[in-house]
Protein backbone atom coordinates (compact mmCIF):
# COMPACT_ATOMS: atom_id res chain seq x y z
CA UNK A 1 0.00 0.00 0.00
CA UNK A 2 2.86 2.37 0.79
CA UNK A 3 4.12 2.12 -2.78
CA UNK A 4 1.01 3.81 -4.09
CA UNK A 5 1.54 6.86 -1.91
CA UNK A 6 5.15 7.33 -3.00
CA UNK A 7 4.33 9.85 -5.63
CA UNK A 8 2.10 11.95 -3.40
CA UNK A 9 3.48 15.45 -3.33
CA UNK A 10 3.60 17.29 -0.03
CA UNK A 11 1.62 20.54 -0.11
CA UNK A 12 2.60 23.09 2.51
CA UNK A 13 0.42 25.90 3.84
CA UNK A 14 1.76 29.46 3.63
CA UNK A 15 2.56 29.31 7.33
CA UNK A 16 4.37 25.97 6.91
CA UNK A 17 6.39 27.48 4.08
CA UNK A 18 7.24 30.54 6.18
CA UNK A 19 8.52 28.28 8.95
CA UNK A 20 10.53 26.27 6.43
CA UNK A 21 12.01 29.46 4.99
CA UNK A 22 13.24 30.51 8.42
CA UNK A 23 10.86 33.42 8.94
CA UNK A 24 10.08 32.19 12.47
CA UNK A 25 13.67 31.65 13.47
CA UNK A 26 16.35 29.04 13.03
CA UNK A 27 14.99 26.46 15.47
CA UNK A 28 11.52 26.50 13.92
CA UNK A 29 13.16 26.19 10.52
CA UNK A 30 15.17 23.14 11.59
CA UNK A 31 12.06 21.59 13.18
CA UNK A 32 10.06 22.17 10.01
CA UNK A 33 12.85 20.77 7.82
CA UNK A 34 12.86 17.52 9.82
CA UNK A 35 9.06 17.40 9.79
CA UNK A 36 8.95 17.87 6.02
CA UNK A 37 11.50 15.09 5.48
CA UNK A 38 9.45 12.81 7.70
CA UNK A 39 6.23 13.80 5.94
CA UNK A 40 7.95 12.49 2.82
CA UNK A 41 8.86 9.26 4.63
CA UNK A 42 5.24 8.84 5.68
CA UNK A 43 4.01 9.85 2.21
CA UNK A 44 1.78 12.56 3.69
CA UNK A 45 -0.06 14.90 1.28
CA UNK A 46 -0.03 17.77 3.79
CA UNK A 47 0.46 18.62 7.47
CA UNK A 48 -2.30 19.08 10.04
CA UNK A 49 -2.68 21.09 13.25
CA UNK A 50 -2.08 19.29 16.52
CA UNK A 51 -3.54 20.26 19.89
CA UNK A 52 -0.94 18.73 22.20
CA UNK A 53 2.39 16.98 22.27
CA UNK A 54 4.10 14.51 24.56
CA UNK A 55 7.87 14.64 24.35
CA UNK A 56 10.14 11.63 24.82
CA UNK A 57 13.36 13.41 23.81
CA UNK A 58 14.21 14.52 27.37
CA UNK A 59 15.61 11.08 28.24
CA UNK A 60 19.39 11.05 27.97
CA UNK A 61 20.73 8.46 25.53
CA UNK A 62 24.03 10.12 24.78
CA UNK A 63 25.62 13.40 23.87
CA UNK A 64 23.86 13.51 20.50
CA UNK A 65 20.41 14.09 22.01
CA UNK A 66 21.77 16.89 24.17
CA UNK A 67 23.47 18.49 21.18
CA UNK A 68 20.18 18.34 19.28
CA UNK A 69 18.11 19.91 22.10
CA UNK A 70 20.65 22.63 22.79
CA UNK A 71 20.82 23.50 19.10
CA UNK A 72 17.04 24.03 19.22
CA UNK A 73 17.28 26.12 22.41
CA UNK A 74 20.06 28.20 20.88
CA UNK A 75 17.82 28.76 17.86
CA UNK A 76 15.10 30.18 20.12
CA UNK A 77 12.73 27.20 20.09
CA UNK A 78 9.41 27.44 21.98
CA UNK A 79 6.57 24.94 21.83
CA UNK A 80 3.28 26.30 20.46
CA UNK A 81 0.93 23.63 21.91
CA UNK A 82 0.66 22.21 25.47
CA UNK A 83 3.53 19.73 25.68
CA UNK A 84 4.25 17.30 28.50
CA UNK A 85 7.61 15.69 29.11
CA UNK A 86 8.16 11.97 29.33
CA UNK A 87 10.64 10.55 31.83
CA UNK A 88 14.18 11.86 32.06
CA UNK A 89 17.22 9.94 33.27
CA UNK A 90 17.34 11.64 36.67
CA UNK A 91 14.83 11.74 39.51
CA UNK A 92 15.22 15.48 40.04
CA UNK A 93 13.59 15.27 43.48
CA UNK A 94 15.93 12.45 44.54
CA UNK A 95 19.08 12.89 42.42
CA UNK A 96 20.99 10.66 44.84
CA UNK A 97 19.10 7.62 43.45
CA UNK A 98 21.11 7.85 40.24
CA UNK A 99 23.82 5.16 40.22
CA UNK A 100 25.66 6.39 37.12
CA UNK A 101 28.58 8.80 36.78
CA UNK A 102 28.42 12.45 37.83
CA UNK A 103 29.20 13.47 34.25
CA UNK A 104 26.20 11.60 32.83
CA UNK A 105 23.98 12.91 35.64
CA UNK A 106 24.99 16.44 34.78
CA UNK A 107 24.35 15.97 31.05
CA UNK A 108 21.03 14.23 31.69
CA UNK A 109 19.84 17.12 33.90
CA UNK A 110 21.01 19.62 31.27
CA UNK A 111 18.90 17.77 28.70
CA UNK A 112 15.79 17.93 30.91
CA UNK A 113 16.46 21.63 31.46
CA UNK A 114 16.77 22.26 27.71
CA UNK A 115 13.28 20.83 27.14
CA UNK A 116 11.90 22.92 30.01
CA UNK A 117 13.50 25.98 28.39
CA UNK A 118 11.51 25.24 25.25
CA UNK A 119 8.32 25.63 27.30
CA UNK A 120 7.46 21.96 27.93
CA UNK A 121 5.61 20.99 31.10
CA UNK A 122 8.05 19.20 33.44
CA UNK A 123 5.72 16.41 34.59
CA UNK A 124 8.28 13.74 33.52
CA UNK A 125 5.94 10.81 33.19
CA UNK A 126 5.22 8.01 30.75
CA UNK A 127 1.59 8.17 31.91
CA UNK A 128 0.70 11.81 31.03
CA UNK A 129 -2.84 10.53 30.46
CA UNK A 130 -3.07 9.89 34.21
CA UNK A 131 -1.47 13.22 35.11
CA UNK A 132 -2.30 16.43 33.27
CA UNK A 133 -3.30 15.60 29.72
CA UNK A 134 -6.34 13.64 28.62
CA UNK A 135 -7.04 14.66 25.03
CA UNK A 136 -10.67 13.86 24.18
CA UNK A 137 -11.94 11.47 21.50
CA UNK A 138 -10.88 12.49 18.02
CA UNK A 139 -8.28 15.11 19.04
CA UNK A 140 -5.23 15.35 16.76
CA UNK A 141 -2.06 15.09 18.87
CA UNK A 142 1.62 14.25 18.42
CA UNK A 143 2.69 11.95 21.20
CA UNK A 144 5.86 10.00 21.69
CA UNK A 145 6.70 7.04 23.98
CA UNK A 146 5.26 3.73 22.94
CA UNK A 147 2.88 3.16 25.87
CA UNK A 148 1.61 6.77 25.86
CA UNK A 149 0.95 6.49 22.13
CA UNK A 150 -1.00 3.25 22.40
CA UNK A 151 -2.99 4.53 25.40
CA UNK A 152 -3.87 7.87 23.75
CA UNK A 153 -5.02 6.16 20.57
CA UNK A 154 -6.76 3.15 22.05
CA UNK A 155 -8.20 4.17 25.41
CA UNK A 156 -8.77 7.90 24.82
CA UNK A 157 -9.47 7.73 21.09
CA UNK A 158 -7.17 10.68 20.44
CA UNK A 159 -5.16 10.44 17.24
CA UNK A 160 -1.41 10.14 17.03
CA UNK A 161 1.09 8.23 14.99
CA UNK A 162 4.05 6.49 16.60
CA UNK A 163 6.15 9.58 17.09
CA UNK A 164 9.56 9.29 18.64
CA UNK A 165 12.36 11.39 19.95
CA UNK A 166 13.08 14.51 17.83
CA UNK A 167 9.93 14.56 15.71
CA UNK A 168 7.90 15.01 18.91
CA UNK A 169 9.56 18.33 19.70
CA UNK A 170 9.54 19.32 16.01
CA UNK A 171 5.76 18.87 16.02
CA UNK A 172 5.44 20.80 19.30
CA UNK A 173 7.53 23.71 17.99
CA UNK A 174 5.64 23.95 14.69
CA UNK A 175 2.22 22.78 15.95
CA UNK A 176 2.01 20.51 12.91
CA UNK A 177 2.19 16.82 12.06
CA UNK A 178 2.06 14.82 8.82
CA UNK A 179 -1.58 14.11 7.88
CA UNK A 180 -1.25 10.36 7.52
CA UNK A 181 -1.66 7.07 9.32
CA UNK A 182 -3.62 7.03 12.54
CA UNK A 183 -4.52 10.73 12.25
CA UNK A 184 -7.06 9.62 9.62
CA UNK A 185 -10.26 7.71 10.41
CA UNK A 186 -9.91 5.10 7.67
CA UNK A 187 -6.48 4.04 8.94
CA UNK A 188 -7.82 3.33 12.43
CA UNK A 189 -9.73 0.28 11.23
CA UNK A 190 -8.92 -2.95 13.05
CA UNK A 191 -6.96 -5.50 11.03
CA UNK A 192 -6.44 -8.63 13.12
CA UNK A 193 -9.02 -10.22 15.38
CA UNK A 194 -7.68 -11.72 18.61
CA UNK A 195 -10.49 -13.82 19.96
CA UNK A 196 -10.25 -14.94 23.58
CA UNK A 197 -11.30 -18.58 23.72
CA UNK A 198 -12.08 -20.34 26.97
CA UNK A 199 -10.33 -17.82 29.21
CA UNK A 200 -11.98 -18.22 32.63
CA UNK A 201 -13.85 -15.20 33.90
CA UNK A 202 -11.83 -15.01 37.14
CA UNK A 203 -8.71 -14.50 35.02
CA UNK A 204 -10.38 -11.77 32.94
CA UNK A 205 -10.69 -9.79 36.19
CA UNK A 206 -7.06 -10.31 37.26
CA UNK A 207 -4.62 -7.46 36.57
CA UNK A 208 -1.91 -10.03 35.81
CA UNK A 209 -3.77 -11.15 32.66
CA UNK A 210 -3.28 -7.85 30.85
CA UNK A 211 0.50 -7.58 30.44
CA UNK A 212 0.57 -11.25 29.41
CA UNK A 213 -2.26 -10.86 26.91
CA UNK A 214 -0.69 -7.64 25.61
CA UNK A 215 2.70 -9.31 25.22
CA UNK A 216 1.11 -12.16 23.24
CA UNK A 217 -0.81 -9.75 21.00
CA UNK A 218 2.20 -7.51 20.39
CA UNK A 219 4.34 -10.47 19.40
CA UNK A 220 1.69 -11.72 16.96
CA UNK A 221 0.55 -8.46 15.42
CA UNK A 222 3.69 -6.53 14.38
CA UNK A 223 2.58 -3.03 13.53
CA UNK A 224 -1.00 -3.92 12.57
CA UNK A 225 -4.10 -2.89 14.49
CA UNK A 226 -5.34 -5.69 16.72
CA UNK A 227 -8.94 -6.00 17.86
CA UNK A 228 -9.54 -7.96 21.05
CA UNK A 229 -12.82 -9.75 21.52
CA UNK A 230 -13.74 -11.22 24.87
CA UNK A 231 -12.64 -8.68 27.48
CA UNK A 232 -15.13 -7.71 30.15
CA UNK A 233 -16.91 -4.35 29.72
CA UNK A 234 -15.66 -3.24 33.14
CA UNK A 235 -11.99 -3.83 32.29
CA UNK A 236 -10.20 -1.04 34.17
CA UNK A 237 -8.12 1.78 32.80
CA UNK A 238 -5.01 0.46 34.55
CA UNK A 239 -5.60 -2.96 32.99
CA UNK A 240 -5.82 -1.37 29.53
CA UNK A 241 -2.71 0.65 30.34
CA UNK A 242 -0.80 -2.55 31.18
CA UNK A 243 -2.12 -4.30 28.10
CA UNK A 244 -1.15 -1.46 25.77
CA UNK A 245 2.33 -1.05 27.24
CA UNK A 246 2.99 -4.77 26.74
CA UNK A 247 1.73 -4.77 23.11
CA UNK A 248 4.11 -1.89 22.42
CA UNK A 249 7.03 -3.75 24.03
CA UNK A 250 6.77 -7.03 22.16
CA UNK A 251 5.44 -5.41 18.97
CA UNK A 252 5.04 -2.01 17.35
CA UNK A 253 1.38 -1.61 18.23
CA UNK A 254 0.17 2.01 18.23
CA UNK A 255 -3.57 1.33 18.46
CA UNK A 256 -5.71 -1.55 19.62
CA UNK A 257 -9.44 -1.87 19.92
CA UNK A 258 -11.18 -3.91 22.63
CA UNK A 259 -14.75 -4.67 21.64
CA UNK A 260 -17.22 -3.18 24.09
CA UNK A 261 -14.42 -1.51 26.04
CA UNK A 262 -12.49 1.09 24.01
CA UNK A 263 -14.19 4.15 22.47
CA UNK A 264 -13.88 3.27 18.77
CA UNK A 265 -15.07 -0.31 19.25
CA UNK A 266 -18.58 -0.34 20.69
CA UNK A 267 -19.17 -3.33 18.44
CA UNK A 268 -16.93 -5.64 16.47
CA UNK A 269 -18.27 -4.08 13.25
CA UNK A 270 -17.31 -0.62 14.41
CA UNK A 271 -13.82 -1.81 15.35
CA UNK A 272 -13.30 -3.21 11.84
CA UNK A 273 -15.22 -0.35 10.19
CA UNK A 274 -17.65 -2.89 8.76
CA UNK A 275 -14.98 -4.86 6.93
CA UNK A 276 -13.83 -8.41 7.64
CA UNK A 277 -10.69 -9.01 9.72
CA UNK A 278 -7.58 -9.94 7.70
CA UNK A 279 -7.08 -12.84 10.06
CA UNK A 280 -8.58 -14.27 13.24
CA UNK A 281 -6.15 -15.44 15.91
CA UNK A 282 -7.61 -17.43 18.79
CA UNK A 283 -6.07 -16.74 22.21
CA UNK A 284 -6.22 -19.73 24.53
CA UNK A 285 -5.11 -20.29 28.10
CA UNK A 286 -2.25 -22.38 26.67
CA UNK A 287 -1.06 -19.36 24.62
CA UNK A 288 -1.17 -17.20 27.72
CA UNK A 289 0.72 -19.73 29.85
CA UNK A 290 3.41 -19.98 27.14
CA UNK A 291 3.68 -16.18 27.03
CA UNK A 292 3.91 -16.06 30.80
CA UNK A 293 6.91 -18.40 30.65
CA UNK A 294 8.49 -16.27 27.94
CA UNK A 295 8.07 -13.03 29.94
CA UNK A 296 10.52 -14.18 32.59
CA UNK A 297 14.08 -15.31 32.02
CA UNK A 298 13.90 -17.58 35.07
CA UNK A 299 10.81 -19.14 36.66
CA UNK A 300 11.70 -18.99 40.34
CA UNK A 301 14.48 -18.72 42.90
CA UNK A 302 15.90 -15.83 44.88
CA UNK A 303 14.44 -12.34 44.38
CA UNK A 304 16.86 -9.41 44.76
CA UNK A 305 14.74 -6.57 43.44
CA UNK A 306 11.04 -5.89 43.02
CA UNK A 307 10.19 -3.06 40.63
CA UNK A 308 6.69 -1.78 39.93
CA UNK A 309 5.34 1.12 37.91
CA UNK A 310 5.85 0.81 34.17
CA UNK A 311 3.90 2.67 33.01
CA UNK A 312 4.06 4.92 36.07
CA UNK A 313 1.97 3.62 38.98
CA UNK A 314 -1.42 5.30 39.35
CA UNK A 315 -3.07 6.19 42.64
CA UNK A 316 -5.47 3.26 42.11
CA UNK A 317 -2.50 0.94 41.78
CA UNK A 318 -1.02 2.32 45.01
CA UNK A 319 -4.41 1.68 46.64
CA UNK A 320 -4.02 -2.01 45.69
CA UNK A 321 -0.41 -2.04 46.85
CA UNK A 322 -0.85 -0.52 50.33
CA UNK A 323 -2.80 -3.35 52.04
CA UNK A 324 -0.54 -5.99 50.45
CA UNK A 325 2.49 -4.11 51.73
CA UNK A 326 1.11 -4.18 55.23
CA UNK A 327 0.40 -7.88 54.99
CA UNK A 328 3.68 -8.82 53.32
CA UNK A 329 6.40 -6.33 54.31
CA UNK A 330 9.44 -6.59 52.03
CA UNK A 331 12.48 -8.52 53.21
CA UNK A 332 15.20 -6.02 54.21
CA UNK A 333 17.60 -7.47 51.64
CA UNK A 334 15.16 -6.97 48.76
CA UNK A 335 15.29 -3.64 46.93
CA UNK A 336 11.69 -2.57 46.48
CA UNK A 337 11.13 0.24 43.98
CA UNK A 338 7.92 1.85 42.69
CA UNK A 339 8.07 4.37 39.84
CA UNK A 340 5.44 7.09 39.53
CA UNK A 341 5.12 10.80 38.81
CA UNK A 342 5.18 13.92 40.98
CA UNK A 343 1.43 14.48 41.17
CA UNK A 344 0.96 10.98 42.54
CA UNK A 345 3.84 11.56 44.95
CA UNK A 346 2.01 14.60 46.37
CA UNK A 347 -1.18 12.56 46.66
CA UNK A 348 0.77 9.85 48.52
CA UNK A 349 2.10 12.47 50.92
CA UNK A 350 -1.38 13.86 51.57
CA UNK A 351 -2.79 10.42 52.30
CA UNK A 352 0.09 9.53 54.61
CA UNK A 353 0.92 6.64 52.31
CA UNK A 354 4.39 7.92 51.53
CA UNK A 355 5.39 7.54 55.19
CA UNK A 356 4.05 3.99 55.20
CA UNK A 357 5.89 3.18 51.98
CA UNK A 358 9.15 4.59 53.32
CA UNK A 359 8.72 2.81 56.64
CA UNK A 360 8.38 -0.44 54.70
CA UNK A 361 11.64 0.32 52.90
CA UNK A 362 9.98 1.08 49.57
CA UNK A 363 11.85 3.48 47.33
CA UNK A 364 9.40 5.73 45.44
CA UNK A 365 11.02 7.05 42.28
CA UNK A 366 9.64 9.97 40.25
CA UNK A 367 10.60 11.63 36.94
CA UNK A 368 12.17 8.44 35.62
CA UNK A 369 12.10 4.65 35.93
CA UNK A 370 14.40 1.73 36.53
CA UNK A 371 14.76 0.45 32.96
CA UNK A 372 15.76 3.81 31.47
CA UNK A 373 18.43 4.83 33.96
CA UNK A 374 20.65 3.15 36.59
CA UNK A 375 18.70 3.21 39.87
CA UNK A 376 18.66 -0.46 40.83
CA UNK A 377 21.64 -1.06 43.10
CA UNK A 378 21.88 -4.83 42.61
CA UNK A 379 24.44 -5.69 39.96
CA UNK A 380 23.36 -9.30 39.58
CA UNK A 381 20.50 -11.55 40.53
CA UNK A 382 16.85 -11.33 39.69
CA UNK A 383 14.27 -8.56 39.45
CA UNK A 384 10.61 -9.41 39.86
CA UNK A 385 7.86 -7.26 38.38
CA UNK A 386 4.20 -7.21 37.45
CA UNK A 387 4.94 -4.99 34.44
CA UNK A 388 5.20 -6.50 30.98
CA UNK A 389 7.36 -3.58 29.93
CA UNK A 390 9.80 -3.92 32.83
CA UNK A 391 9.92 -7.67 32.17
CA UNK A 392 10.75 -7.04 28.53
CA UNK A 393 13.49 -4.47 29.07
CA UNK A 394 15.13 -5.62 32.33
CA UNK A 395 17.57 -8.19 30.89
CA UNK A 396 18.91 -5.81 28.21
CA UNK A 397 18.82 -2.54 30.11
CA UNK A 398 19.60 -3.54 33.70
CA UNK A 399 21.39 -6.81 33.06
CA UNK A 400 19.44 -8.77 35.67
CA UNK A 401 17.37 -11.91 35.32
CA UNK A 402 13.67 -11.18 35.35
CA UNK A 403 10.70 -12.89 36.97
CA UNK A 404 7.18 -11.89 36.01
CA UNK A 405 4.25 -12.22 38.38
CA UNK A 406 1.08 -10.63 39.68
CA UNK A 407 1.19 -7.77 42.19
CA UNK A 408 0.44 -10.19 45.00
CA UNK A 409 3.10 -12.62 43.79
CA UNK A 410 5.60 -9.73 43.71
CA UNK A 411 4.70 -8.67 47.26
CA UNK A 412 4.79 -12.13 48.78
CA UNK A 413 8.03 -12.91 46.95
CA UNK A 414 9.57 -9.64 48.17
CA UNK A 415 8.58 -10.59 51.69
CA UNK A 416 10.08 -14.08 51.48
CA UNK A 417 13.12 -13.11 49.41
CA UNK A 418 12.31 -15.82 46.91
CA UNK A 419 9.57 -16.46 44.38
CA UNK A 420 6.11 -17.27 45.65
CA UNK A 421 3.52 -18.41 43.12
CA UNK A 422 -0.25 -18.17 43.28
CA UNK A 423 -1.08 -21.54 41.73
CA UNK A 424 -4.75 -20.68 41.26
CA UNK A 425 -4.18 -17.72 38.89
CA UNK A 426 -3.67 -19.50 35.58
CA UNK A 427 -5.93 -22.49 36.27
CA UNK A 428 -9.07 -22.99 34.22
CA UNK B 1 36.06 -12.83 -11.31
CA UNK B 2 33.83 -15.67 -12.38
CA UNK B 3 33.25 -16.67 -8.79
CA UNK B 4 31.13 -13.58 -8.09
CA UNK B 5 27.41 -13.52 -8.70
CA UNK B 6 25.92 -10.08 -8.81
CA UNK B 7 22.39 -8.81 -8.94
CA UNK B 8 20.51 -5.66 -8.07
CA UNK B 9 17.27 -4.72 -6.38
CA UNK B 10 15.40 -1.45 -6.34
CA UNK B 11 14.36 -0.31 -2.90
CA UNK B 12 11.99 2.42 -1.81
CA UNK B 13 14.08 5.19 -0.27
CA UNK B 14 12.99 6.55 3.12
CA UNK B 15 16.23 8.39 3.84
CA UNK B 16 18.60 8.71 0.89
CA UNK B 17 22.31 8.08 1.12
CA UNK B 18 24.91 5.53 0.22
CA UNK B 19 26.61 2.82 2.20
CA UNK B 20 28.08 -0.61 1.75
CA UNK B 21 29.13 -3.55 3.84
CA UNK B 22 28.38 -7.17 4.65
CA UNK B 23 24.73 -8.06 5.22
CA UNK B 24 23.69 -8.66 8.82
CA UNK B 25 20.24 -10.18 8.67
CA UNK B 26 17.99 -10.15 11.72
CA UNK B 27 15.24 -12.73 11.50
CA UNK B 28 13.10 -10.86 14.01
CA UNK B 29 12.25 -7.17 14.47
CA UNK B 30 14.52 -5.31 16.88
CA UNK B 31 13.94 -2.28 19.06
CA UNK B 32 17.23 -0.40 19.02
CA UNK B 33 16.32 1.02 22.44
CA UNK B 34 17.13 -1.78 24.82
CA UNK B 35 18.31 -3.76 21.81
CA UNK B 36 21.46 -1.98 20.67
CA UNK B 37 24.35 -0.58 22.68
CA UNK B 38 25.40 2.60 20.85
CA UNK B 39 28.77 2.59 22.63
CA UNK B 40 29.76 -0.68 20.98
CA UNK B 41 27.23 -1.47 18.23
CA UNK B 42 26.37 -4.76 19.89
CA UNK B 43 22.86 -6.20 19.85
CA UNK B 44 22.01 -6.54 23.54
CA UNK B 45 18.39 -7.74 23.49
CA UNK B 46 19.06 -11.13 25.07
CA UNK B 47 15.80 -12.57 23.78
CA UNK B 48 16.70 -11.66 20.21
CA UNK B 49 18.11 -14.46 18.03
CA UNK B 50 20.91 -12.13 16.87
CA UNK B 51 21.89 -11.10 20.40
CA UNK B 52 25.65 -10.60 20.64
CA UNK B 53 26.21 -9.67 17.00
CA UNK B 54 27.56 -6.24 16.09
CA UNK B 55 25.93 -3.84 13.61
CA UNK B 56 28.89 -1.50 13.15
CA UNK B 57 29.89 -1.16 9.47
CA UNK B 58 27.33 -3.80 8.48
CA UNK B 59 24.32 -3.37 6.24
CA UNK B 60 21.62 -4.03 8.79
CA UNK B 61 18.66 -5.94 7.42
CA UNK B 62 15.60 -6.39 9.60
CA UNK B 63 11.90 -6.99 9.04
CA UNK B 64 10.97 -3.85 10.99
CA UNK B 65 11.70 -1.90 14.13
CA UNK B 66 9.81 -2.78 17.25
CA UNK B 67 8.54 -1.11 20.38
CA UNK B 68 10.04 1.95 21.91
CA UNK B 69 10.08 5.24 20.09
CA UNK B 70 13.50 5.99 21.62
CA UNK B 71 15.04 3.89 18.86
CA UNK B 72 15.76 7.00 16.81
CA UNK B 73 17.92 8.39 19.64
CA UNK B 74 19.95 5.21 19.76
CA UNK B 75 20.54 5.36 16.03
CA UNK B 76 21.60 9.02 16.26
CA UNK B 77 23.98 8.23 19.11
CA UNK B 78 25.39 5.26 17.20
CA UNK B 79 26.06 7.58 14.24
CA UNK B 80 27.79 10.10 16.51
CA UNK B 81 29.98 7.35 17.97
CA UNK B 82 30.68 5.64 14.66
CA UNK B 83 29.03 2.35 15.67
CA UNK B 84 26.05 2.64 13.32
CA UNK B 85 25.38 0.32 10.42
CA UNK B 86 26.43 1.51 6.94
CA UNK B 87 22.89 1.16 5.63
CA UNK B 88 19.54 -0.13 6.89
CA UNK B 89 17.19 -2.26 4.83
CA UNK B 90 13.75 -3.18 6.13
CA UNK B 91 10.80 -5.12 4.76
CA UNK B 92 8.27 -2.62 6.10
CA UNK B 93 8.74 1.16 6.26
CA UNK B 94 9.90 2.12 9.75
CA UNK B 95 9.47 5.81 10.48
CA UNK B 96 11.37 5.66 13.77
CA UNK B 97 14.54 4.37 12.11
CA UNK B 98 14.08 6.87 9.28
CA UNK B 99 13.79 9.69 11.81
CA UNK B 100 17.02 8.70 13.55
CA UNK B 101 18.80 8.79 10.20
CA UNK B 102 17.17 12.12 9.22
CA UNK B 103 18.25 13.84 12.41
CA UNK B 104 21.72 12.31 12.12
CA UNK B 105 22.02 13.94 8.71
CA UNK B 106 20.81 17.27 10.19
CA UNK B 107 23.28 17.12 13.10
CA UNK B 108 26.33 15.32 11.73
CA UNK B 109 25.88 15.50 7.96
CA UNK B 110 26.15 11.73 7.65
CA UNK B 111 23.81 8.85 8.26
CA UNK B 112 23.06 5.38 6.98
CA UNK B 113 20.48 5.32 4.17
CA UNK B 114 17.20 3.70 5.20
CA UNK B 115 15.45 1.82 2.42
CA UNK B 116 12.59 -0.67 2.12
CA UNK B 117 12.67 -3.73 -0.11
CA UNK B 118 9.61 -5.53 -1.38
CA UNK B 119 9.24 -8.89 0.30
CA UNK B 120 10.24 -11.03 -2.73
CA UNK B 121 13.52 -9.15 -3.00
CA UNK B 122 14.01 -8.91 0.74
CA UNK B 123 13.69 -12.68 1.08
CA UNK B 124 16.58 -13.23 -1.32
CA UNK B 125 19.14 -11.43 0.83
CA UNK B 126 21.55 -13.67 2.73
CA UNK B 127 23.71 -13.03 5.75
CA UNK B 128 27.27 -12.11 4.83
CA UNK B 129 26.56 -11.04 1.23
CA UNK B 130 28.31 -7.82 0.25
CA UNK B 131 25.68 -5.11 -0.25
CA UNK B 132 25.95 -1.63 -1.60
CA UNK B 133 23.08 0.85 -1.34
CA UNK B 134 23.09 3.92 -3.60
CA UNK B 135 21.39 7.33 -3.35
CA UNK B 136 18.52 6.26 -5.61
CA UNK B 137 17.82 3.10 -3.61
CA UNK B 138 19.54 0.59 -5.85
CA UNK B 139 20.86 -2.31 -3.78
CA UNK B 140 23.81 -4.10 -5.39
CA UNK B 141 24.29 -7.62 -4.09
CA UNK B 142 27.38 -9.67 -4.69
CA UNK B 143 27.82 -13.14 -3.39
CA UNK B 144 30.47 -15.77 -3.85
CA UNK B 145 29.23 -18.67 -5.86
CA UNK B 146 29.68 -21.70 -3.61
CA UNK B 147 30.16 -24.10 -6.59
CA UNK B 148 33.13 -22.26 -8.02
CA UNK B 149 34.81 -21.18 -4.83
Amino acid sequence: MWVSILFMKLTLSDHDQAMLDGELGKATQMAMRILVTMAGVYGAPHLLDIESAHIDGCLYHGLSGLEFAERLVDGGAQVVVPSTLNVGAIDLLHPEYFQGSAEIAQRASRLMQAYEQMGCHPIYTCAPYQATQRPPLGTQIAWAESNAIVFANSVLGARTNRYGDFIDICAAITGRAPAIGLHLTQNRRGQLLFKLVGIPEHLLREDVLFPVLGYFIGANTGSKIPVIEGLLPDTTEDQLKALGAATASSGAVALFHAVGVTPEAATIDEAFQFQPPEKTIPVTIADLRATLTHLGTIPDGRVDVVALGSPHFSLQEFALLMPLLEQYPPHPEVEFIVCTHRLILSALQKRGWLNELQAAGVQVVVDTCVVVTPIVRARQGALMTNSGKFAHYTPGNIGLQVIFGSLKECLRSASLGHVWRDETLWQT
Amino acid sequence: MANLMKYTFHAHVLVAGKGQGPALILTEPLSLWGGLDPDTGEIIDRRHPSSGRNVQDQVLILPAGRGSSSASSILLEAVRQGTAPKAIITAEPDAILALGATVAREMYEEAPPVVVLQSDDYDQLRDGQWLSVTEDGTVFVSTRNPVLR
